[in-house]
């Protein structure tokens, strides 16, 4: 594989700008969740405390975490059945200047359940089923509101290894309104006005006509014009691209034109999907007193995001070999085209590009796409299924990844601190029967969902329906889709017909299962964990910022994942790619 | 002091009681009790079950039955390693109940009365009765000294050959069943029924009846069990994944259930399933080899935690007694007739320390050796009221003791302290001595220095700690002075000085605080509330009912420096569990590499280009798998029951040669044993 | 605790709606347009009669040999239909894909068949969009001898309006260098309608 400069380049500035912020960003974090004053606290402390005014919340009481994760729930259930509402009353609703009709039962159900689990499956075309209204007052809000739940339950996981002796693990109406006023709120508003300038649509006005310069002659008519659908994009973009969320404006998210214009507008989305969930890490080691932890975090989830990321470069950059074989094609980089395999790429972005998102949106649970991931490559599209498959913790959702990461690191320090022959402890706190049942759950419930769903789909007539490829990259679409809901990302092999009732519920309630039957666990480690005494550090502590840590830490997130979902890859894109080389050898 | 180490080695006898052992365990009862095993079980039943009734995918006998056969096998071996580690303890149980026979005792009616006594049979005792052991008579069972002193041999359960004094009040008060009277009598209370003595529950621990999982192993039983999950979900998907390949791709045939449950048990961590309880029964069996008994095993494994590390100064940081080093004569007086008067106030003197006065007095300052006979004098014994003692010359007296006390004996009679000598004493006292003043009449002649001598080896022992990451704790009675000074010397982090059980009770607590895990050595019945609240509590053979009673462990030996041992043993125990989890799922990587080719290869044969080891037929890469998985159990059986060597170095270096051992070595074993299974079996034409 | 827990969360979810979901999106709306008003509502282009002939950001479908051709669009039920856009989502190995890209290439040598060199590979293959603007520097070069052929102007002229139509890496590094082929076809409209006094 040959990487020229200014790709390699382009892939270094992307991690070089984003670990210049994730310190700055990570402390902010830190102080807001501690509830200690920031720099925004004078401008927007107003906005906070009228927050908790209107709903009568006490913001000082102390919560266990079954109070905690009872609210939690409580609230969710609400948003999912306002959302739910929304879209499927849209019609009758103000802010709909296409007239878009309300939506069936099972796409409500199934796009409530994605927007509230922060994984934002698009089972509709944004364009042609969503109402201004359903977009701002239903998707966007629960944009906000999921990535700041996921937030607010890392926060209190992070409070449970300082606090000692402890029954309380914070304040989860505090938590979350701090993180949406403090945090989501003050970047989403700048980045959409950035996106703004850099062409991405933000009016209410409705769809334009456009007169075609070269009109369409179709067999029955001709076409003299164009529709170009517009909305109040930008001010949703930039969060949906933050909270992890990824639920595009437009039908083909940050492909469109319209929702990702220039280089620099993809530059700054691809930027925003890694920006919170890298600088949580930080805030983690802040928020515990030593940032060298929350370092060694962030260091893993690069460890394993890079050379996939190369590796999917390289796959893509290649080129399709069955489209070498048809000849008088010319795939090859050079000075005038990135080349590669550009089936379902944009050129502003080229292979690079695409490979950068497409790794870091699934690394992230965040599934905006800027590529169709359906047409990559055999081996391309393998890194984001398996970014998926890795339970979203590489970076992961806001708040969600990171918490993710702390379950794997518990396991981690369980079988390495019975390696050096003392009850394991992780920064301080023994990791025992219960927190192995709960983060044996957590591992679970993400596996669970992904090749049970798949598995249901592939017996079932309405399950086989969905996949438009056929043979093994069928299968993959099949995969690809219960590895995206099962892990709460979002993206697609958008090639799955995934708008049917079957569709729309499996995947539904595979995005619901795994967001709370993860939650709830972690939660119950961090009152777990909240209620004991920390052992003090020795030298018969096991390190857990050290390479060694790093490479173990690595390894378990690997074998883990790897070892689970291997048999079914075999026989998704495993078998893709071997069987296209051999019929190339063949033919 | 520690008596040789027993290496138990596996007789004839005992492999072949195991191998029973391993054919009866094979109940589902058994073992359902272990998940992970229960997996290897149902899939052998299964794959039998399949061998009679050809299934669409499993149609070839041969290999089905091939597979059952070793999945019997992986059971087999499971079994066996645990039958293997049980039968070890039992062997040293068989030589600890020979001790308990049924033996003939004197039961009293009363205590008091000494002749008036029924012979009974040991067995109808209970708890409260009271009984007289004569010499010669061996004792009937556990209980607790209330009249009498007695020496009494004890090898039975220590080891130890040297007669011990038993005797009623104060620390040496209990004597344990089984154990003989050399001489004199004891009147003893019962403090067991029979069948919970001391002995039984040892008996019982080695055997492996009573043993109840510890903490860490439940735990890790949990994480095994949810790998196992996940590797079932992996599996059992499998199949309607190969249903729906075979009909999109319309070649090849689906993947038969014997593959699945071959690929499952290979999957499963049944590596450190298999061995999972023979290591708790081996740890168990390593603390007793060191003669240390646990009522439970969730303290040996505490063991391994321990931050802090209280030792007593006396006999474990220091030899029992002070020794004197050297005599300070007063202002005016000669160091001559110090060293005489003070070898005189001692000839008559027996302690360590009135002999160690003597000892130095002819060896370093030339005192011609005298005989208690050929003086006219009387000894005056040291009492608690004076706190001097010395002896009673026909014109005068010589006397030797505290300080204050000397001189305040020397004021009564009319003479005046020294300024000198107790400038002398206080420097002693300063530098981690003790200073005794000698007078003779009612002047003060001078000072002996007394010192406390540091066990030879201790500070490196202290210094392994360190590396370990445990902080050790010396307690004495001394004064904070001289505590510090022999803290210094003997290389410990900290010490408690003029300790007291509240004292020690204290610390212990707010060390707990702290979060730290703290253990302790004690006998004393006034150290119970400070064993009672150590998370790890050691108490010596010799202590009293009542220390035992408050402690979780029993060390036979009554070696004070055994504590550091015990921490070594529960470290290695868990260790050993870590080490093997790691290997088990390294093994994973390998096995994928020989089984999702073999078992795709008729629905997408370009598949078998990740059969990198270039394994025979998909039939042998299966089989050599499973076969593999089986035999990997019965090779590491030794290591189970050794456990992995432990070095005291820090945690850091400790998982570092861990992982590369286990970890990637765990990632390459596999690779060549499964190969060389793979050419046996083509050897052997079986493919 | 069900009863307080849901009257708070109703009412937080009231809130934060009307935060979130209207005064945020309003805000953003109120500035973008007075800041950026050209681009907040399309970066709509018109024609001399202020009538929209599209968007600069939003591909349109050329089929005629004389215009610069887009990438191919799989968009339904036309390609470039902005209303509802798609990508084609075949998979690497789907034969329809390579028969999509054989009659595509086909097409391109239909269209001028002395050009021999191999077609870049943007111009058989669709965009993620079905709306992608633009297409490579050298689809464009591969295009320009046929369209200045057809056009009546010279080769360097159609470079010319390739250069002034290139949009640069962002900074020199972002991205790829990339020529917007509805703003080239325009110009070439323009200069093709000065030249021979309008064809159309």
């Amino acid at each position: 594989m040959n990487m020229s400069f200014n790709d390699a380049l382009q892939i270094f500035l992307y991690f070089l700008v984003l670990f210049v912020c994730v310190k700055p960003l990570g402390i902010f974090m830190s102080r807001v969740y501690q509830g200690e004053r920031t720099f925004l606290s004078g401008a927007l402390g107003w906005l906070e405390k009228g927050i908790y005014k209107i709903s009568g919340v006490n913001p000082e009481e102390e919560m266990t975490w079954k109070a905690y994760a009872w609210h939690v729930t409580i609230f969710s259930t609400v948003c999912f059945a306002a959302l739910y509402a929304i879209l499927r009353l849209q019609a009758g609703l103000p802010f709909n200047p296409e007239k878009m009709a309300g939506l069936s039962p099972d796409l409500a159900f199934n796009t409530a359940a994605s927007f509230t689990t922060n994984t934002n499956w698009q089972a509709y075309g944004g364009e042609t089923t969503m109402s201004y209204l359903t977009q701002m007052a239903g998707l966007g809000v629960q944009n906000f509101i999921s990535a700041a739940v996921g937030m607010a339950v890392m926060a209190s996981f992070i409070r449970s290894f300082v606090r000692k002796n402890s029954g309380t693990i914070g304040n989860f109406w505090a938590d979350m309104v701090r993180g949406l006023v403090y945090i989501l709120l003050p970047l989403s508003f700048v980045l959409a006005l950035v996106l703004v300038g850099q062409g991405v649509v933000q009016t209410f006005g409705s769809s334009v006509e456009a007169h075609l310069l070269d009109p369409l002659k179709t067999s029955a008519h001709v076409v003299n014009t164009q529709t170009i659908a517009v909305g109040p994009a930008a001010s949703q973009v930039s969060i949906k691209q933050l909270g992890t969320n990824g639920g595009g404006f437009f039908n083909v998210n940050s492909a469109h034109p319209l929702e990702n214009p220039t280089a620099l507008s993809n530059f700054l989305e691809m930027l925003a999907i890694l920006l919170i969930p890298a600088a949580c890490c930080y805030a983690f080691g802040h928020m515990v007193g030593d940032t060298r932890q929350g370092w060694a975090i962030l260091a893993v989830m690069t460890i394993i995001c890079l050379p996939l990321l190369i590796f999917c470069y390289g796959q893509e950059q290649g080129g399709n070999p069955r489209l070498a074989a048809l000849g008088h094609i010319e795939q090859r980089q050079g000075i005038y085209q990135s080349g590669g395999n550009m089936e379902g790429k944009e050129d502003r972005f080229g292979v690079v590009n695409s490979a950068i998102w497409a790794t870091t949106t699934t690394a992230a649970s965040n599934g905006s796409v800027n590529s169709m991931h359906d047409s990559y490559t055999s081996l391309g599209g393998l890194v984001p299924m398996l970014m998926m498959q890795f339970s979203e913790i590489i970076y992961g959702g806001v708040g969600c990844g990171l918490y993710g990461m702390l379950v794997y690191a518990l396991i981690t320090v369980f079988i390495a601190g019975l390696m050096v022959g003392r009850t394991p402890e992780y920064l301080g706190k023994k990791i025992q029967a219960y927190e192995i049942k709960m983060s044996s759950v957590v591992l679970l419930v993400p596996l669970f969902c992904t090749l049970l769903g798949a598995a249901v789909a592939v017996l079932t007539s309405a399950g086989q329906a969905g996949p438009f490829n056929t043979g093994a990259h069928g299968f993959s679409e099949i995969l690809y889709g219960f590895s995206s809901a099962g892990n709460n990302n979002g993206s697609a092999f958008a090639g799955l017909g995934a708008d049917t009732p079957f569709y729309n519920e499996v995947l539904g309630i595979s995005m619901l299962l795994s967001r709370f039957w993860c939650m709830l666990p972690v939660l119950a480690i961090a009152g777990s964990l909240s209620a004991k005494n920390a052992v003090p550090p020795s030298a018969g502590t096991l390190p857990t910022h050290t390479p060694l840590f790093i490479f173990l830490l690595t390894g378990v997130v690997l074998m883990v994942g790897v070892l689970t979902y291997v048999p079914a890859l075999a026989l998704g894109p495993l078998a893709d790619y071997f069987q296209t080389l051999h019929s190339i050898h063949q033919g | 002091m520690t008596k040789q180490k027993k290496e138990t080695i596996m007789g004839r006898r005992e492999v072949i009681a195991a191998i029973r052992h391993s054919f009866l365990r094979l109940s589902p009862g058994y073992q359902m009790r272990n998940p992970v095993m229960f997996v290897v079980y149902t899939g052998a039943i299964v794959t039998t079950v399949l061998c009679f009734y050809k299934v669409e995918g499993d149609k070839q006998t041969w290999f089905v039955a091939g597979v059952a056969l070793w999945l019997w096998f992986t059971c087999l071996f499971a079994n066996f390693a645990e039958a293997i580690a049980e039968g070890r303890g039992k062997a040293q149980a068989a030589s600890l109940r020979a001790a308990r026979r049924d033996i003939q005792a004197k039961q009293l009616k009363s205590p008091e009365k000494r002749d008036e006594y029924l012979h009974v049979s040991s067995a109808t005792l209970r708890k409260g009765h009271f009984v007289l052991v004569d010499s010669g008579d061996f004792i009937p069972g556990d209980g607790q000294v209330v009249a009498g002193i007695a020496s009494v041999d004890e090898s039975a359960i220590t080891g130890e050959s040297a007669p011990v004094i038993r005797e009623s009040g104060g620390d040496r008060d209990a004597v344990t069943g089984g154990t003989q009277i050399l001489s004199d009598w004891l009147v003893i209370k019962m403090t067991a029924d029979p069948g919970e003595s001391f002995l039984d529950k040892m008996i019982a621990l080695v055997e492996g009846a009573k043993r109840q999982k510890t903490p860490n192993e439940i735990a890790l039983a949990i994480l095994l069990a949810g790998m196992t999950i996940i590797f079932l979900l992996a599996c059992a998907t499998l199949l309607p994944y190969s249903l729906y390949a075979v009909q999109k791709s319309g070649a090849g045939s689906v993947v038969g259930v014997t593959v699945l449950v071959a690929l499952l048990v290979c999957l499963s961590p049944t590596t450190i399933g298999g061995l999972l309880s023979a290591i708790g029964i081996a740890g168990m069996d390593r603390l007793v080899q060191a003669n240390v008994v646990a009522k439970s095993g969730r303290a040996v494994e505490s063991a391994g935690d321990v931050n802090v590390l209280l030792l007593d100064k006396t006999g474990t940081i220091t030899h029992g007694n002070r020794q004197a080093v050297a005599f300070h004569a007063a202002e005016g007086g000669s160091i001559q007739h110090l060293a005489d008067a003070a070898e005189l106030s001692s000839l008559a003197d027996e302690t360590p320390e009135g002999k160690s006065i003597v000892h130095l007095a002819h060896e370093e300052y030339g005192v011609t050796p005298r005989d208690m006979s050929s003086i006219e004098g009387a000894f005056v014994p040291f009492s608690a009221e004076t706190r001097v003692s010395g002896i009673e010359l026909k014109d005068t007296k010589i006397l030797k003791g505290a300080v204050d006390a000397v001189e305040a004996l020397v004021t009564a009679a009319g003479g005046s302290p020294s300024p000198s000598a107790r400038q002398i004493a206080d420097r002693i006292a300063r530098e981690g001595g003790t200073p005794l003043l000698i007078a003779r009449g009612n002047r003060i002649l001078g000072v002996v220095q007394l010192k406390d001598i540091v066990k030879h080896g201790i500070k490196d022992r202290l210094a392994d700690l360190r590396r370990m990451g445990i902080k050790s704790v010396m307690v004495t009675g001394d004064n904070p002075l001289t505590a510090a000074a022999i803290a210094a010397e003997a290389g410990v982090d900290d010490y408690i000085a003029q300790a007291t059980p509240q004292t020690k009770l204290d610390y212990i607590k707010k060390m707990q605080t702290g979060g730290e895990l703290v253990a302790m050595v004690g006998d004393g019945t006034n150290d119970a509330p400070a064993l009672a609240q150590a998370d790890v509590a050691v108490v010596m053979n010799s202590g009293t009912q009542a220390a035992k009673e408050a402690g979780n462990m029993v060390d036979l030996d009554s070696d004070p420096t055994k504590l550091i041992e015990i921490v070594e043993i529960g470290k290695q125990l868990l260790m050993t569990r870590g080490a093997l989890t790691t290997f088990s799922i390294a093994n994973d990587v390998a096995k994928y590499f020989a089984i999702i080719p073999a078992a795709f290869a008729s629905t997408y044969p370009a598949l078998l280009t990740l059969n990198i080891m270039h394994l025979a037929t998909p039939q042998s890469a299966i089989l050599s798998a499973v076969i593999f998985n089986a035999l990997v159990i019965v090779f590491l059986i030794p290591l189970a029951l050794k456990g992995v060597s432990y070095k005291p170095v820090g945690a850091s270096r400790l998982l570092q040669r861990n992982v590369l051992f286990y970890g990637i070595g765990g990632v390459i074993v596999p690779f060549i044993g499964i190969k060389a299974v793979d050419l046996i079996l083509v050897a052997m034409g079986v493919t | 605790m069900t009863m307080s827990s849901l009257r708070i969360s109703i009412l937080m979810w009231l809130s934060l709606t009307v935060i979130f979901g209207g005064l945020y999106p309003a805000l953003v709306t109120g500035i973008s347009k007075a800041i950026f008003p050209a681009q907040a509502t399309g970066s709509l282009i018109r024609d001399e009669a202020v009538r929209v002939v599209g968007s600069r950001l939003v591909g349109q479908e050329f089929s005629d040999p004389d215009y610069f051709w887009g990438r191919l669009s799989a968009t339904v039920p036309m390609p470039y239909n902005a209303a509802s856009s798609s990508g084609s989502n075949y998979g690497p190995n789907n034969d329809d894909l390579m028969k999509t890209v054989q009659a595509r290439v086909k097409a391109l040598h239909d269209a001028d068949p002395g050009n021999e060199s191999d077609v870049p590979v943007d111009l058989v293959t669709a965009s993620a969009s079905g709306l992608d603007p633009d297409i490579s520097i050298a689809a464009a070069r591969y295009q320009a001898a046929r369209v200045a052929r057809l056009r009546g102007l010279t080769e360097k002229d159609i470079d010319d309006l390739i250069t002034k139509n290139t949009q640069p890496r962002a900074f020199g590094v972002l991205g790829e260098p990339v020529v917007n082929v509805l703003m080239l076809n325009l110009d070439i409209h323009r200069k093709a309608a000065h030249a021979t006094g309008g064809k159309r």
